[in-house]
């Protein structure tokens, strides 16, 4: 048994005890503390000389993974809270999602930049949103969330041994999640590569009929949508599949859609997208758009996602704000009956 | 050729170089914009004299002159801002976005900063003794993330000299409107120690940057060179606001290569003007007729 946390805990030990070039920049990272979330727990003791704590300088020290990486070290970077990546835009933007094109071509930026996302922990509009979505369609960087459904430690792994920049996305919630969790017990799954090394998980309710609704969804939040598909299947009647995709983006080769939410989409001829960040300008949004723009068939759509507003620090005003399983439901719900209708 | 000389030829070259690119601009040869280095020629010259293969370098928007100084290609200089397929970045970075070797520039300009003091601290951490030279203007200092990475490179030890071209000019915004306080001040804040000059005399700069450079190299601390210079043309092209009488007064009194010119005779001044004329018209005529990138290099 095993955590999202502890996976990419030990993802971290592997890729440092492998390489000696990988170093963990960000605040707090030394031990006994080991992070605000305690990713980086462990690695100023096993490796001393390669953990540096940093000063509350996000775009500092960045920049400073940036020449790290531009010397051939493999730097990760700790951003404590994902809200904190405005304060890094203009080192991701125009730097290192840059050098190795503007350059020629021919360099390499070998550098992860951590950040859990998320609410549902009271801390606040400015320590609870999703705000990946700003870094979606920024050429050159590539934007991984882990899934529960695979292996959240590997995925990082591999972000680590690529030779371009990666932004890898993690969730407050999503660490204390099981990858073998026992609620999830009924469900099966199928794993193929979606682009590059970032894989995309069938999910499906085992024995059930063919599934009538897609659901593509990632991270914490892919997670939320199974529960839902559980509780579509079995109070409901409502069957889905649901695509887990690692890779944000690039989402798919050259303007289409990734071959799993392609083939689900085939059969289903229904779309319904779920994410934690703000509905307008999402993710779901860029999904929609190309499965329209590739789909032989007609689809139904429909996108589950934030509020169009801050995330509030009350745990009722919070609820209400972030889609949660009920929401998922309710979308769900309705995007069939339009289409029996 | 002498010391004397060698300096005399590598500014002429920047001099020459940024000339013929003011001169032929409006032909539209040039593709995007351009920011000359034409009055501070000497403190590239004077700096670069003293780095080393395995140092790194890097620049700004202004990289022109850095650029030749580290050794750098006219040809492919002149066909990256002709956009051409031989241009250094075969075309992708332009005027301000350049790379060679161990060479970088970025447009952005605090934003160098930082990834200048990792690449320092990348040396530190492999335990080799290579430095990094970083050159910013006064203009870039407003720029906060540059006071992340002295405090930085300061708690890390980061063998890195940091470089002020103060030409007291960010575009058009004269430093008083723009800096409180003072350069060397704000280098001192994260004990960093600055060495200040006020020169365009390629020798006394070449003095001071070898005793900074010496600093950084064995000492593995980083350290700060602050210059007093003058830009005497535009902030790109064109878009000069001083009045002209105060530019004169800044060609009577501080150009380099005629502070330089007394310590050469005539003849091999004449010699080497020749020479570099040459070169540089060389260099431009045949960056004019390479061939345009491949378009697929736009968006591979």
């Amino acid at each position: 048994m095993s955590t999202v946390l502890e996976s990419l805990n030990a993802g971290l030990h592997g890729a440092m005890e492998a390489n000696e070039s990988v170093y963990i920049l960000g605040e707090d990272v030394l031990d006994p503390y080991g992070g605000a979330f305690k990713v980086t727990r462990g690695l100023s003791t096993a490796y001393p000389d390669r953990v540096i704590t940093t000063p509350v300088s996000e775009a500092g020290f960045v920049g400073v993974a940036t020449g790290l990486a531009l010397s051939g070290l493999r730097p990760v970077v700790e951003i404590m809270f994902g809200d904190f990546v405005t304060l890094i835009t203009d080192q991701v933007i125009n730097g290192l999602s840059k050098y190795g094109w503007m350059y020629g071509g021919a360099l390499e930026i070998p550098l992860v930049i951590r950040t859990p996302m998320g609410g549902r922990r009271g801390y606040g509009p400015t320590h609870s949103q999703t705000l990946e979505k700003l870094f979606l369609g920024v050429p050159g960087l590539r934007v991984l969330a882990p899934s529960a459904f695979t292996d959240p430690g590997g995925l990082l792994r591999a972000a680590i041994d690529d030779p371009g920049p990666v932004l890898f996305v993690e969730n407050k919630l999503q660490y204390q999640r099981r990858l073998d969790d026992p609620a999830f017990s009924a469900l099966e799954t199928r794993v193929q590569v979606q682009e590059g090394y970032a894989t995309a998980a069938t999910v499906g309710v085992a024995g059930a009929p063919r599934p009538q609704l897609t659901i593509a969804a990632y991270g914490d939040m892919a997670e939320r949508a199974a529960e839902a598909q559980l509780k579509m299947a079995y109070e409901l009647e409502i069957f889905s599949e649901l695509v887990a995709l690692e890779q944000l983006d690039p989402l798919g080769p050259s303007g289409d859609l990734p071959r799993a939410l392609a083939d689900s989409l085939r059969q289903t001829g229904c779309l319904l997208t779920v994410e934690e960040g703000t509905h307008t300008h999402g993710w779901g949004a860029e999904v929609v758009a190309r499965a329209v723009e590739t789909s032989p068939q007609k689809l139904g759509i429909a996108r589950v996602a934030a509020f169009d507003s801050p995330v509030p620090a009350s745990r009722v005003l919070e609820a209400s704000v972030l889609p949660d399983v009920d929401v998922i439901v309710g979308a769900a719900q309705k995007l069939v009956a339009a289409l029996d209708g | 050729m002498s010391d004397a000389a060698a300096r005399y030829r590598a500014m002429l070259r920047i001099r020459r170089f940024e000339e013929t690119i003011l001169d032929k601009f409006p032909t539209g040869v040039f593709h995007g914009t351009t920011h000359t280095y034409i009055g501070q020629e000497a403190n590239a010259v004077g700096i670069l004299d003293h780095i080393r293969e395995g140092d790194s370098v890097f620049s700004n928007h202004r990289c022109h002159g850095h650029f030749l100084a580290y050794g750098g290609d006219m040809r492919g200089l002149f066909a990256e801002l002709m956009g051409k397929a031989t241009g250094i970045c075969g075309g992708r970075g332009g005027s301000q976005h350049i790379h060679w070797r161990r060479f970088y520039s970025n447009g952005v300009l605090g934003s160098a900063i930082p990834v200048a003091t990792g690449m320092g601290l990348a040396g530190r951490l492999r335990g080799d003794d290579d430095i990094v030279v970083v050159f910013m203007g006064d203009g870039a200092m407003g720029e906060g993330v540059i006071y992340e990475a002295l405090n930085m490179a300061a708690l890390w030890r980061a063998p890195v000299l940091y470089v002020v071209e103060n030409n007291r000019i960010a575009q058009t915004t004269p430093i008083e409107l723009a800096m409180a306080g003072s350069i060397p001040g704000r280098f001192e804040g994260f004990g960093v120690p600055a060495l200040a000059i006020a020169s365009s005399d390629v020798d006394e700069i070449s003095l001071a940057a070898s005793k900074a450079i010496a600093e950084v190299r064995d000492g593995g601390t980083p350290q700060a060179l602050v210059i007093d210079t003058n830009r005497f043309a535009p902030h790109s092209k064109g878009d000069d606001t001083r009045p002209e009488e105060a530019i004169e007064a800044l060609w009577a009194t501080s150009c380099p290569i005629e502070i330089h010119a007394s310590r050469l005779d005539p003849i091999q001044r004449e010699q080497l003007a020749v020479e570099v004329a040459e070169e540089v018209s060389q260099a431009f005529a045949a960056a004019l007729a390479d061939p345009e990138p491949d378009v697929e290099m736009g968006a591979a």
